[in-house]
Parts: C-alpha cells; structure tokens; sequence
C-alpha cells in the first residue's frame, strides 16, 4: 500500500479541468440531447406558436393602437406554466430511469456541478426559444416607436421567469423517475408560484388564516415580481426574488438527490 | 489500491451489506461472487462513491472517498449494472463526453476515445446512436467509457451480463490482460469467469464475506476436493465398490451412472488424515492387483459451483419459504 501511495496521487492530480470545465461539459451534453431529440424543435415551433396566437388573437396586439409588447409578455407567465416543465422534467427523472445517474455521480464530478450544468443549459435552451420571438420586436419597430428599454426588460423578466419555473422543474423531476409525475408536479408547483398573490386564492386564505400569513405566502408568487419587469421596471429586489427561487430549488435539487443516493 | 474496512449500508431495517472488509491491490484481479440480493452492487456503488455507507470506510488510493471524493473518483473507473449510457447520443459522442468528465482535452481526449474505441472493438458502431445498439455494444460502450481515462482501478458489476460467448471471452480476456497493472473487482454469477479471470475470489452472501480466497483456495473447501474419480471396464460394479470400500485410505464411496454401461465409474473420498495423492496411489495398486482395466483416475480440485451452493444455499431455501408464505 505505502508503494503505491506515492506512486498514485501523481495521476490523481494530474491537471484537470476545475469545475467550470465540468459544468460546461455537462451542460454542452445536456444542450445537445435537447436537439439531438425532436423534442427541440417541436418545442420552439409550439412556443412560436402559442405565443404569436396569445399577442395577436387573444392579447388584442393591432387593437391596442400602441407601439408595446405589454399583449406578448402579459402572457408568458401562463405560457411557461405547461411549456417550461415539459423542457425540466426530463432533467433528472431521465437520469434515473437509464441509470446514468449512477455514472454522472461516480465521475469525478460533485453533485453541484452536475445540477448546475444542466439547469444551465436547459436555460439557455429556453433563451434560444425566448430569443426566436425577435420579429416581434421589428414589428412594433416597424409600427411605431416603442421604448426599446421597456421590451428589453420584458426580455430579461421573461428569462427570469422562465428560469424560476425551470429551477423548481428540476427539483420535482429529482424526485421521481416518472416524467409524467415529474411534469404534473412542476405545473402544479409552478401554479402555486403564479397564484400564490392571486386574490381569489389570498381572498380564500384571509377567512382563516392571519394577515401576516396570507402576505408571507402571497409574497412568493412570481406575478408582482414579473409585472415590474413587464412595465420596464428593473428592480434589484425583483432579481434577487427570481434568482432566490432558483437558488432554493437547485440546493433542494441537490438535497434531494443525495437522500436518494444515501437510501 | 483499494480497501474497504467494515462496510455496512442499511435501507431502513433492511441490512443489505453488513461488516465487509476486504483489500485489492494492483496486479490483482477480484472476483466477487454472490447469489441475487446478496449485497454485491450495493458494496460496488459504496466503493465507487454512489451511495454513501452507513458506517465503515472506503479508501481508494490512499483517498478517503467519503472526506475526498473527488481525487478518489479519478482514479476509478466504473461500469455499474446493466452498462447504463445515455440512449440520445452516438457512441463517439458519449465516449467524449466522458472522456471531457475525465479531464481530457483535445489530442489527449482523441487519443483517448479511439484507444477506447478500438479495446472494445467498437469501431463499426461509433457514429451510431447509443439507442440503436444491440445489447452487447451497449455493454461494450458502457464498458469503454469505463476504461476510456487508463484508470488504476476498475470496478465492473457484471460485466460479461448479456454478452454472447464470444464476446464473453473477449471481456474476460481484456480484464485479465489489464489486471496485470491494475486493481479490478469485477462481480459475476458466472463461476467459470473466477477461473478465467481471477487472481482471487470472495463470496458473499446475505450482505457479508463467506469465503475469501485464491480460487483454489476456495475450490478445495469443496467436498469433492482431495476426491478422486475411478473409472475400470468390464468388472461388475457391485465387486469394485466393495473392494473400494474396504480400503484403509477410503472414507466412502459412491457408484456414478454413466453412459456406457460397460464402465464402472466410482467417486472414492478419502479419510480426513490421508495425505495429497495417497488414495490415487492405493486405488491404482487395488486396480492393479485385481487386474481391472483401468479407464480412469483422477484426484478432483473441487468445484467451486459445488463450494458455492454449499455455502450460500441457506438463502435461497429460506427465501423460497418466503415467497410460499
């Protein structure tokens, strides 16, 4: 054993990527899968879709007479709410259903660096979708004159949204190894975000629980913190709300799967 | 290279491996038998940093897996059960993709994939999707990309799982062509793999160590070690086993049925005190001096399949009782 000990450490430590290089190894991994699969381009094409149906069919976009994108954005917060967990679901669940998990976690890898290359590059999968939507943008361009700031706002408060949901997509697809499960529970988790400072729900709240309560949970809904952004408002109260769901979701990701791990 | 001090990993109130200790150094090549459920994967994820024990250490060239996990995990490389791989990529693409996990880069990481490539004789599949493949490339790529990093320790649960025989004989030739430099543990259900590919065995049943040995070591704790095989043609059975019988050195005897009745075949078992090839020596002279024509003789090494039920039949009895319940 003493021979082999001085031996050994020298291919143990041998230079390696530190753990950037591995989360960009896993997310490049994780990027490619998503269009490697159809499930790529059915997803942007129905996000296309769905979005240009709600800003110009429902949203009323030529009926409002202004030079905004206030009919696009009102809606993402719905739209995310089906789209998003069907990109996170697979995240983790797939991992344990083939197994891999097994070899992603043996890997001179720490189970942080596996979470946060892959929600990393789901989220830069939903930027991609997210940035597809730009000939809305030279539309209202072409219109009138909107305030370029307050679309880029929307954008970066969509993002963030999107981020949020995919966050929590991530730790209900830790859960299970079933994606079906792992969507439903993400929408319904994802609904309680939207809700949460909805007033018929806060309304409901109020007849028996106490004022301080109904405010404790209205205060995680994602609606007042994305409606800031909508109207072009970027405050650094409602970053660190979104980036805090996030935070919380990946490190309870990480609780989640070790308990697995641990049996 | 490897050591693991009193492993014990509990699910709830289920013990599944329970005080297992054992080393493996390099040069060797650890076989690690078991019945279903004995507790071989478990101890296998525990030792490669999968799951976590519930008490007791694993050391990994010199790193302790629970404190540093990291530079221990670099030294080993891992094809866990039913040689899992990630079904929306090709071959190439995986083979990099671990090879980039593995801290290789550029020419290095080439270099690396197509070695890789080529020990496994992969290269007919490499721009394949993994999802495509036939179990056996499945295994072989799982198989390869534990190998893909030269890793100083290889642990391989069942790697010969679902191979045709061939292919078999390829992974265990590979395996003890690469224990020479390395420390493996492999597990099978396979007996004849200890044999062909083991430098040392342990068998391990109900979650602990039962037997840890050379295969020799382990095949002569079998009954019919020391026995030996006695075959004569044309002297009816009844008067050969008699005079078997009455020999000083012959603690029992057994008529074997065989396929020509002509040939009288007889296991004799010696008595505890006699010494190696005494009963082969004394059976020969009886055939000698009753003139028999001798077909056969043998002295047996033992089996390990027969050490094996031996010691871990309980189990399978009980359980059944269980599942009659």
């Amino acid at each position: 054993m003493t021979t082999h000990a001085t031996t050994l450490p020298v291919s143990a430590a041998a230079p390696h990527p530190g753990s950037l290089g591995n989360v960009l190894a896993i997310a490049k991994r994780e990027l490619s899968g998503y269009f490697a699969s159809p499930v790529a381009y059915i997803f942007i094409v129905i996000f296309l879709l769905l979005a240009g149906f709600f800003t110009f069919n429902v949203g009323g976009f030529f009926r409002r007479g202004e030079a905004s994108l206030e009919s696009f954005f009102v809606w993402h917060p719905w739209l995310y709410l089906f789209l998003v967990p069907a990109v996170g679901m697979r995240l983790w669940s797939e991992e344990r259903r083939l197994g891999t998990i097994e070899l992603l976690l043996t890997m001179p890898v720490t189970s942080w660096q596996a979470i946060v290359g892959k929600f990393l590059a789901s989220w830069l999968f939903l930027a991609i979708a997210l940035a597809l939507t730009f000939p809305l943008v030279f539309t209202v361009g072409y219109l009138g004159s909107p305030d370029y700031g307050a679309i880029f706002c929307g954008y970066v408060g969509s993002f963030m949204l999107a981020g949020a949901y995919l966050a929590v997509s991530c730790m209900t697809s830790a859960l299970t190894r079933n994606q079906v499960v792992s969507f439903i529970l993400s929408v319904v988790f994802c609904l309680f975000l939207i809700l949460a400072g909805w007033p018929p729900v806060t309304d409901m709240l109020v007849q028996w629980a106490k004022p301080w309560l109904v405010d404790f949970v209205a205060a995680f809904s994602v609606m007042p913190h994305f409606d800031s952004f909508r109207r072009g408002v970027v405050d650094s109260r409602d970053v660190i709300f979104f980036l805090s769901v996030i935070t919380f979701s990946l490190f309870t990701t990480g609780v989640i799967i070790r308990s697995h791990r641990a049996g | 290279m490897i050591k693991v001090e009193n492993l014990v990993k509990a699910f709830g109130p289920k013990v599944a491996v329970n005080g297992v200790s054992f080393g493996v150094e390099r040069g060797e090549v650890l076989g690690f038998l078991g019945p279903n459920g004995a507790g071989k994967s478990t101890t296998m994820r525990m030792v490669t940093g999968f799951i976590p024990p519930t008490s007791g250490r694993v050391t990994v060239g010199g790193f302790d897996m629970d404190e540093n996990p990291i530079p221990a995990k670099r030294l080993i490389g891992y094809l866990p059960e039913n040689a899992p791989a990630y079904t929306d990529m090709t071959v190439h693409g995986f083979l990099h993709f671990t090879a980039e996990l593995r801290g290789l880069r550029g020419e290095e990481k080439k270099k690396a994939v197509s070695r890789a490539v080529e020990m496994c004789f992969l290269e007919s599949v490499v721009y394949q999707s993994v999802d495509t493949l036939s179990k056996g490339y499945r295994h072989r790529t799982c198989f390869a990309q534990s190998i893909i990093h030269d890793p100083e320790v290889l642990v391989l649960d069942e790697p010969t799982d679902g191979l045709d025989p061939n292919q078999k004989y390829e992974v265990r030739t590979l395996i003890r062509e690469m224990g020479a430099k390395k420390a493996i543990i492999f597990s099978t259900h396979i007996l004849e793999e200890v044999d062909a590919a083991c430098t040392r065995a342990i068998i391990i049943d109900r979650g602990q160590i039962v037997a840890n040995g050379t295969p020799q070591e382990l095949r002569q704790r079998s009954d019919l070690a020391g026995a030996v095989m006695f075959s004569v043609q044309g002297t009816p059975a009844v008067t050969v086993n008699q005079k078997i019988q009455s020999l000083p050195t012959v603690r029992k005897s057994a008529l074997l049925a065989g396929e020509n009745p002509q040939v009288v075949a007889v296991r004799a078992f010696p008595q505890p005190n006699t010494r190696d090839s005494e009963l082969e020596a004394s059976l020969f002279e009886l055939a000698v001096r009753e003139h028999w024509k001798l077909t056969e003789l043998k002295t047996e090494e033992g089996r390990l399949d027969e050490v094996f039920r031996r010691i871990t039949l309980p189990d399978t009895k009980r359980s059944t009782k269980e599942e009659t319940k």
